[in-house]
């Protein structure tokens, strides 16, 4: 015991600490519990918030159309965008997953887009390519297909948030990877003396060793795409156009907030978010115990 | 001797049929930033009517207008600001990140471990819950316009995902480091500072290097809390030429755009195993 004596000083650590503690309490906490009392008034920055009780959230649930869009919008969009990102993330994992000297390049490109994605700049790329003039709607109408523009489309303007989505799957590529090299070989040294195509295999090794890391990125992934907030802002020009069509949940709550300043609405929608995401998170790991399968030596 | 041959050849054709999937696939995922690269040397007329990638000649107007910068702002004034916001978040992560993991993964005191599962939910809370209210303290203290709303965040250790990746870092050091150094007579402090912070360099490296990524890249924080164009950062720059839907705004606006991501593609050069590696232990995401 007397050899971490100088562990034992906890006004030491506190010390240490202290910028954390600082920031959780100033930051973090009281911030959130300030929002959450926000959310119960009006409250325009400039005056006192005055109280209106469980307005807020009532005017939103029952009278902004807007609002349930935005909503509607969001859904589709994590939807739509989840699934296909975590497919192509575990498709180019498996079609990397093969000892090469040139498998480490490979993985660094496919994560690239990963890294420019989340940028303005991609973003205007992706606007320019699906503009009225761009690339995509011209090579459509070469094949006759005329779509008026998909960003200027309400029926495809969010279609290309999503393709934008998926374009970043290099992140949970490379987590799937990792994941696939801790698959004991003996498993499909065994699948293989049983005769075992490739399909069977994959459904029945590599699929239920890779689980809990599909468990661990779908939930990072869905709780990244309910927040995501540039590209919607960049590709419909902050307005969240054509018709709604692009208004994604954060993208409202910041025109609620920031350009109407109607910040005491705005937290409803923020702690509406958080509740949103907190149960969306709780079913996906109620689910998990259906098909998450946790071998005994693999404890990740 | 005629089945190894035949074995071999078909090993080899197999190999390169997985390299030629591999180079198509990255061909057609990496054609967007070909796309942009190639538009920016395009002249305008050029930049609609094409589908090209490679400019029927190559122009420098482009970037020669890109740097002239807008509303009378110089493009080197946009550069500085980016460099002043994500330099500030990476030099405050890297002190309050680091001090906090230390006390989290080698000090021992009564509440690690509650205030450790609160710093851990903290990672998986929306930042939108935060904002307004953040945003009131900063407007009612005058701070609104300026860069501290920015960085001051980082100095208090925020970014708690940091805070955890360091955390899993300092905790697989070899115990007998520490108590090396505490036979000697080291204090957490001397510790801290001369064998833990020295050892722990990787995940500083990697702290450093996505929190500048993602300071350079973010959009939303630096919205909300900039509005002069002389403290503009490049993403708000940038969006100025969303507003401008001439076509003859593309050809800046693609060169500004190429400008933008050169940091972040350097970066990417200098560090991808790290990068990578980065993602693959913890899960860090773009």
């Amino acid at each position: 015991m007397s050899r971490y004596r100088h562990d034992e000083r906890p006004a030491i650590a506190y010390l240490f600490l202290s910028p954390w503690v600082a920031g959780a309490l100033l930051l973090t906490i009281g911030p959130m519990l300030a929002s959450l009392y926000l959310s119960f008034t009006d409250y325009d920055l400039f005056t006192t918030p005055a109280w209106v009780g469980l307005d807020n959230y009532r005017r939103m649930l029952t009278e902004d159309d807007r609002f349930l869009a935005s909503v509607w919008v969001t859904l589709r969009y994590v939807l739509i965008s989840t699934p296909l990102k975590l497919a192509a993330a575990l498709g180019v994992a498996l079609l990397l997953n093969r000892a090469s000297r040139v498998q480490g390049a490979y993985r660094s490109a496919f994560y690239a887009p990963s890294l420019l994605g989340t940028s303005v700049a991609v973003a205007l790329v992706w606007r320019a390519i699906f503009d009225r003039q761009g690339v995509v709607e011209r090579t459509f109408a070469a094949l006759g297909i005329e779509t008026g523009g998909w960003t200027t489309n309400p029926r495809l303007a969010l279609i290309v948030l999503v393709l934008l989505a998926v374009w970043q799957f290099g992140a949970p590529m490379v987590i799937f990877l990792a994941g696939l090299k801790q698959i004991p070989p003996e498993l499909y040294d065994a699948s293989a003396v049983d005769g075992a195509g490739w399909w069977r295999t994959f459904r029945s090794v590599t699929l239920p060793m890779l689980s809990p890391v599909i468990l661990f990125n779908l939930v990072l992934e869905t709780i990244h795409a309910f927040q995501s907030f540039t590209p919607a802002y960049i590709v419909s020009n902050g307005r969240g156009g054509p018709s709604d069509s692009t208004l994604f949940y954060t993208l409202y709550l910041y025109q609620r907030g920031f350009t109407e300043f109607r910040m005491g609405y705005a937290s409803a929608m923020a702690w509406l978010l958080l509740a949103v995401i907190a149960v969306v998170t709780a079913l996906v790991f109620r689910t998990a115990r259906l098909w998450v399968f946790y071998s005994g030596e693999e404890p990740r | 001797m005629s089945t190894l041959t035949m074995a071999l050849t078909s090993r080899r054709a197999r190999r390169a049929v997985w390299h030629l999937v591999c180079l198509g696939l990255l061909a057609a995922l990496l054609y967007p930033v070909a796309w942009l690269v190639g538009m920016s040397f395009k002249p305008a007329e050029e930049i609609v009517s094409s589908l090209s990638i490679l400019p029927k000649q190559i122009i420098g107007s482009n970037y020669a207008e890109a740097f002239q910068g807008s509303s009378g702002i110089s493009i080197w004034r946009f550069f500085a600001n980016s460099v002043i916001v994500a330099g500030g978040c990476v030099a405050g992560n890297l002190l309050s990140c680091s001090l906090a993991a230390y006390a989290f993964a080698k000090l021992r005191f009564r509440l690690r471990g509650p205030l450790f599962a609160f710093m851990i939910a903290t990672i998986m809370l929306p930042y939108h819950v935060m904002l307004i209210p953040q945003y009131t303290i900063f407007q009612k203290l005058g701070l609104v316009d300026t860069f501290i709303p920015l960085i001051l965040p980082k100095f208090l250790a925020t970014d708690a995902f940091f805070v955890f990746l360091i955390v899993q870092f300092m905790r697989g050091l070899p115990r007998d480091l520490s108590d090396a150094a505490r036979i000697d007579g080291c204090g957490p402090v001397r510790a801290f500072r001369s064998v833990i912070l020295p050892l722990s360099r990787p995940a500083l490296v990697t702290t450093a290097i996505f929190t500048f990524i993602w300071t350079w890249n973010d959009f939303l924080m630096q919205l909300i809390y900039l509005n002069d164009p002389g403290k503009y950062t490049l993403p708000l720059a940038l969006r100025l030429y969303v507003d401008q839907t001439s076509e003859s705004s593309y050809g800046p606006m693609f060169a500004m755009s190429v400008l933008t991501l050169v940091p972040i593609v350097l970066f990417f050069f200098a560090f991808q195993r790290l990068l990578v590696e980065g993602v693959a232990t913890t899960g860090l995401n773009g």
